[in-house]
């Protein structure tokens, strides 16, 4: 079975870290002090899926944490348990574990099972202290005869009857398990585990001598039902080499009053003394399905252990005196009653990446091809050639519409990234011992999934590096005459082509002066001079912190420097504005879609480049008298009084040109991050909004080039790298 | 013609593995990921059995139960439950609901295909 | 019966070998020698025309084409194994190649044939005298009175000496 399920642990890995984010998010906007219900059967619903998948794959750890999970939160949607902060906090740690297990099982860091351990003994702790709490009315209805070969069963009260019975009876409530199973196929972790879930449950004595491995036997004296000791040993043990059977002395040992009503719980019939009765149709507990007697379609030819013979058939034959009844009034209700709007909510598939890039591709060749006829075609006669031109255009139309419809498959909404900051903040707060809310806005705003993969990492950064800098302590924005608490807003929009994701606090904003002082013990170099803009940029070289103390928090001013790395890298952009004493605001701005880009194509001897539309401010053809020579650096060019340096795009890429003086040629006037430079080419030839293309899927990096696109005639060109190109080119100006 | 079963689950792994075991036994599946998207496809499909999860959200096992055997072609099909709650309390709804019968999870292929062999071959 | 379980023996290690070894090879001209490849790892043979130079890369690197969509960098072995003069022509071939995840393309003089070649058709590689070098030569195969050298193309194709891949760099 263990090949056949590996294919689908992609499926249960993927599925099981969505199911922990709902689950932190339920978490996350649970009041306290009035649960929403919904709420907690999301919750409960995450755990129990998790658990179930997790049994299935024999992941133990996992499942023994989802189970202690469910324990509770079962009971908190019972209402038999009101939610407290503090079960918050160990349902957050809990949700912390399983992902760690789950990373685990994935093949990266083995998660630590003391830390699990000790989450599971908070919640089991949670959980059982209920018991003390609630009154102990069930005590009266456990005043039942010893002995009575038959037993009412209320199905009803069930749940509440086990909860209710309290804590001191329970020792008189125990119940004597006799328990065999095989652990064949099982590691000396999973046994190790098994026991000590086992001791969870009650006391465990092993009769089975150490130096059979592989058989064992034991004694479990626990107040838990058969039920719980059969689901605790099922999610690891074969079904088929379980034994579990109540010690047949157990009645008599345990003699007294309260014998039946841990009988009336559950499996009342195991606990008869009347055994003859029973004994002929004993099978074990559970064998893992049964039928109803007298349901739709159940087989005719039943053995006895197809009919659950014992505790099932009489509750359901109990259920059945109180709900067949219902039933029988349900047809005419029920046909009227109408299935609520709100569960036909949108539906969705779930494909493979690869499958949507792939169909990118398709559309991306499409587009080429449709651009290659579009061109043939421009050259007929419009009169002649009408219907065929006018198919053209539609096409041209239905390939751009396509072509947005497949691009907008790997667009999702930045609240995939956002909400997981309220976690970040929560804990962070706590450990800072600062009060900070975080609001974010335009969570629905979209963006490619490689870009929203990708940003996350940085944004944390932000968002931490805003709590532990920005924000001050309470006292502090008391005193500078601000609310006590502080906020933190995420937001993202759209503007242009770009997408903008701005983290803002009202905190006491980055200090000029700290930071010149800071910079210049670093040696770089900075002058009293310096715009704020210059200023603040500064932060993001490496190695720089302006935080007073170092914490374990932001670090030690690794980090900025990546993030504003990462972003480039990403063909984004982040600035900073700031001001004293009223807080900071850090602007990304990313391309839509790591797919497409809006560019120029400009022409060097007989090869064409893309440039990136959002680096360029203009283009122009200088004369003569602008282009100055500096010895030994190159040229430069004058533009509005300005000197920019000039690139030679010819030379850069080692290429035969048409044009060689700057002035019969093009130039490009390029800025990034503030610097400007002139890019000289032979020519320009359009616009065009081209698809990326890696060129190191199948071949290397390439310096000055950040990928590749296929033109309209099918050949390919090159995408330059224009931050790479002005950076180089100020270089060579100093 | 093969017999087609309606798996519904709503966590991907466990309807891809019962469909994927079903299907190896010569089932046809139609899989569906809660109560509400079951009772569609049950209204277009002809289906020999149903096996459902209990505990989904949109809608539950218990209300597809019940809304199923209002169907007419629903009322004598075999309808499993197929739950991680073994508690009898949820057989006992699941019965009441108008199960024929109960399979417990954690998974186990050759469980299942024995019991659904019972009910429809 | 100790005849016959020796027969067995024998095939059955002749079936290992043979699974071991692949039989079917493309077969090409590149100056005066005859070499194959594997025939699994060739996708396609296509012409050459509309190259996209890449700048500042070895001169046999002969640049970028499309290939359906995908961007694929053409590799000159005639440039790169210094044979004769390189020429550019409707007669030039271009191997499409799958190897090791990716795909490239290889000019070679011209491509002669698929060829079956048996166990017994192949000889280790002699240490010498191949303008590839011989860490790369799989074997040396035997059809009638040619000689083939089998390149491991995978093996070379990944090799630091080709520049294709991001290791080279320290």
């Amino acid at each position: 079975m263990s090949t056949d399920l590996e294919q689908f642990y992609e499926i249960f890995f993927e599925e099981s870290s969505e199911l922990l984010a709902d689950m932190e998010a339920c978490l996350l906007r649970l009041d306290v002090n009035s649960p929403d219900l919904e709420d907690l059967n999301a919750i409960f619903r995450a755990a129990h899926s998790i658990k179930g998948g997790a049994g299935t794959f024999g992941f133990t750890d996992m499942t023994e944490m989802t189970h202690m999970l469910e324990t509770l939160l079962d009971r908190l949607r019972k209402g038999e348990l009101t939610v407290r902060s503090e079960m918050v906090d160990a349902f957050l740690k809990a949700s912390d574990v399983i992902k760690a297990q789950l990373a685990g099982h994935r093949g990266e860091n083995e998660a630590d099972p003391k830390v699990a351990k000790e989450v599971c003994e908070e919640l089991k702790r949670l959980s059982d202290e209920i018991q003390d709490r609630l009154p102990n009315e069930a005590i009266a209805d456990a005043d039942i005869e010893m002995g009575a070969a038959t037993v009412e069963i209320d199905i009803s009260n069930v749940p509440e009857v086990t909860v209710n019975v309290p804590q001191s009876k329970n020792a008189s409530l125990k119940k004597t398990y006799c328990i065999e199973f095989s652990s064949a196929s099982m590691g000396d972790a999973a046994i190790e585990n098994l026991f000590a879930n086992l001791k969870r449950l009650g006391d465990l004595e092993e009769l089975s001598s150490a130096d059979k491995r592989d058989q064992f036997k034991l004694r479990l004296s626990t107040e838990s039902s058969e039920e719980d000791v059969w689901e605790t040993l099922a999610f690891v043990v074969d079904p088929a080499n379980l034994k579990i059977e109540l010690e047949a002395n157990d009645v008599s040992r345990n003699a007294g009053n309260v014998q039946n009503f841990s009988s009336n719980i559950s499996n009342a019939p195991d606990l008869c003394t009347n055994e003859d009765e029973l004994s002929s149709e004993k099978m074990p507990p559970m064998q893992g399905y049964g039928f109803f007697p007298g349901a739709p379609a159940v087989p005719k030819e039943l053995t006895n252990s197809d009919l659950q013979s014992n505790s099932m058939q009489q509750q359901s034959a109990h259920v059945s005196k109180n709900e067949t009844q219902n039933k029988v009034n349900k047809p005419s209700s029920k046909v009227s009653a109408p299935i609520s709007p709100a569960t036909s909510e949108t539906s969705s598939i779930r494909v493979s990446i690869e499958k949507v890039d792939q169909i990118i591709n398709l559309v991306g060749e499409l587009v080429i091809t449709q651009a290659m006829l579009a061109q043939t075609t421009s050259q007929l006669d419009p009169v002649i050639f009408e219907k065929l031109l006018s198919g053209m255009s539609q096409l041209e139309r239905n390939t751009r519409d396509l072509q947005e419809s497949v691009m907008s498959i790997r667009m999702m909404p930045i609240s995939f990234v956002f909400s997981r900051y309220p976690r970040v903040v929560r804990d962070l707060a706590a450990k800072l011992n600062k009060r900070v809310e975080l609001k974010t806005v335009g969570e629905n705003t979209e963006l490619d999934k490689g870009l929203i993969e990708k940003i996350a990492d940085p944004l944390t950064h932000l968002v931490r590096n805003s709590l532990d800098h920005g924000i001050e302590v309470a006292e502090k924005r008391i005193a500078a005459g601000k609310p006590a608490q502080g906020t933190i807003t995420l937001r993202a929009f759209h503007q242009g082509g770009n997408l903008v994701i701005e983290v803002s606090d009202d905190g006491a904003g980055l200090n000029r002066g700290k930071i010149l002082v800071k910079a210049k013990e670093r040696g770089l170099p900075v002058n009293d001079g310096m715009s704020d803009q210059e200023v603040w940029s500064l932060i993001f070289e490496a190695g720089f912190s302006t935080a007073e103390t170092v914490t374990d928090v932001s670090g030690r001013g690794v980090g900025m420097d990546v993030v504003k790395r990462n972003i480039q890298g990403m063909g984004g952009r982040i600035d900073i504005e700031s001001a004293l004493g009223v807080g900071t605001r850090i602007s990304i701005r990313l391309p839509l879609t790591l797919a497409i880009l809006d560019g120029l194509s400009v022409a060097v001897g007989d090869q064409m480049f893309i440039v990136p539309l959002n680096y360029i401010i203009e283009s122009m053809q200088p004369s003569a008298a602008d282009i100055k020579t500096i010895s030994g650096h190159g040229r430069v060019v004058q533009v509005r009084g300005e000197y920019l340096p000039v690139i030679a795009l010819h030379e850069v890429f080692n290429l035969h040109s048409n044009v060689t003086a700057v002035h019969e040629g093009i130039l490009v006037i390029l800025e990034d991050e503030g610097h400007k430079a002139a890019l000289f080419v032979d020519d320009l030839i359009g616009q065009h909004q081209v698809v990326i293309k890696s060129l190191e899927s199948n071949y290397r990096r390439v310096q000055g080039v950040s990928g590749a696109t296929i033109m309209g005639d099918g050949k390919v060109a090159l995408i330059l790298d224009t931050a790479a190109l002005v950076l180089a080119s100020q270089q060579e100006m100093v | 013609m093969a017999k087609t079963i309606l798996a519904v689950d709503d966590s991907a792994s466990i309807r891809q593995m019962v469909a994927f075991t079903l299907k190896g036994a010569g089932y046809e599946v139609i899989q569906a990921v809660d109560g509400q998207d079951a009772l569609d496809k049950a209204s277009y499909h002809q289906v020999n059995l149903v096996l459902t999860d209990i505990n989904m959200p949109h809608m539950d096992g218990l209300k597809l139960l019940e809304l199923l055997r209002e169907l007419a072609h629903y009322k004598n099909i075999p309808i499993l439950i197929l739950t991680t709650e073994s508690g009898d309390e949820i057989k006992a709804k699941g019965r009441a609901a108008g199960a024929t019968g109960w399979l417990v999870k954690p998974f186990d292929p050759k469980r299942l295909l024995e019991v659904i062999s019972k009910v429809i071959d | 019966m100790s005849q016959l379980q020796t027969a067995i023996t024998t095939s059955n290690s002749n079936n290992s070998r043979a699974i071991q070894m692949p039989n079917e090879f493309l077969t090409f001209r590149l100056g005066d020698e005859e070499y194959g490849i594997e025939i699994l790892k060739v996708q396609e043979i296509r012409g050459y025309d509309a190259i996209t130079q890449i700048a500042n890369a070895p001169e046999f690197i002969k640049g970028v084409v499309n290939l359906r969509g995908i961007i694929v960098p053409i590799i000159d072995m005639r440039v790169k194994f210094r044979l004769g003069n390189a020429t550019y022509d409707q007669f030039t071939v271009v191997i499409i190649l799958n190897v090791a995840g990716r795909v490239v393309g290889i000019v070679v003089d011209g491509v002669s044939d698929v060829i079956s070649l048996g166990l017994e058709q192949m000889r280790p590689a002699p240490g010498l005298g191949s303008i590839i070098d011989t860490e790369y030569i799989m074997g040396l195969g035997t059809v009638d009175e040619r000689m083939l050298i089998l390149i491991d193309i995978e093996r070379l194709m990944s090799s630091s000496d080709m520049g294709l891949l991001d290791h080279t760099i320290n």
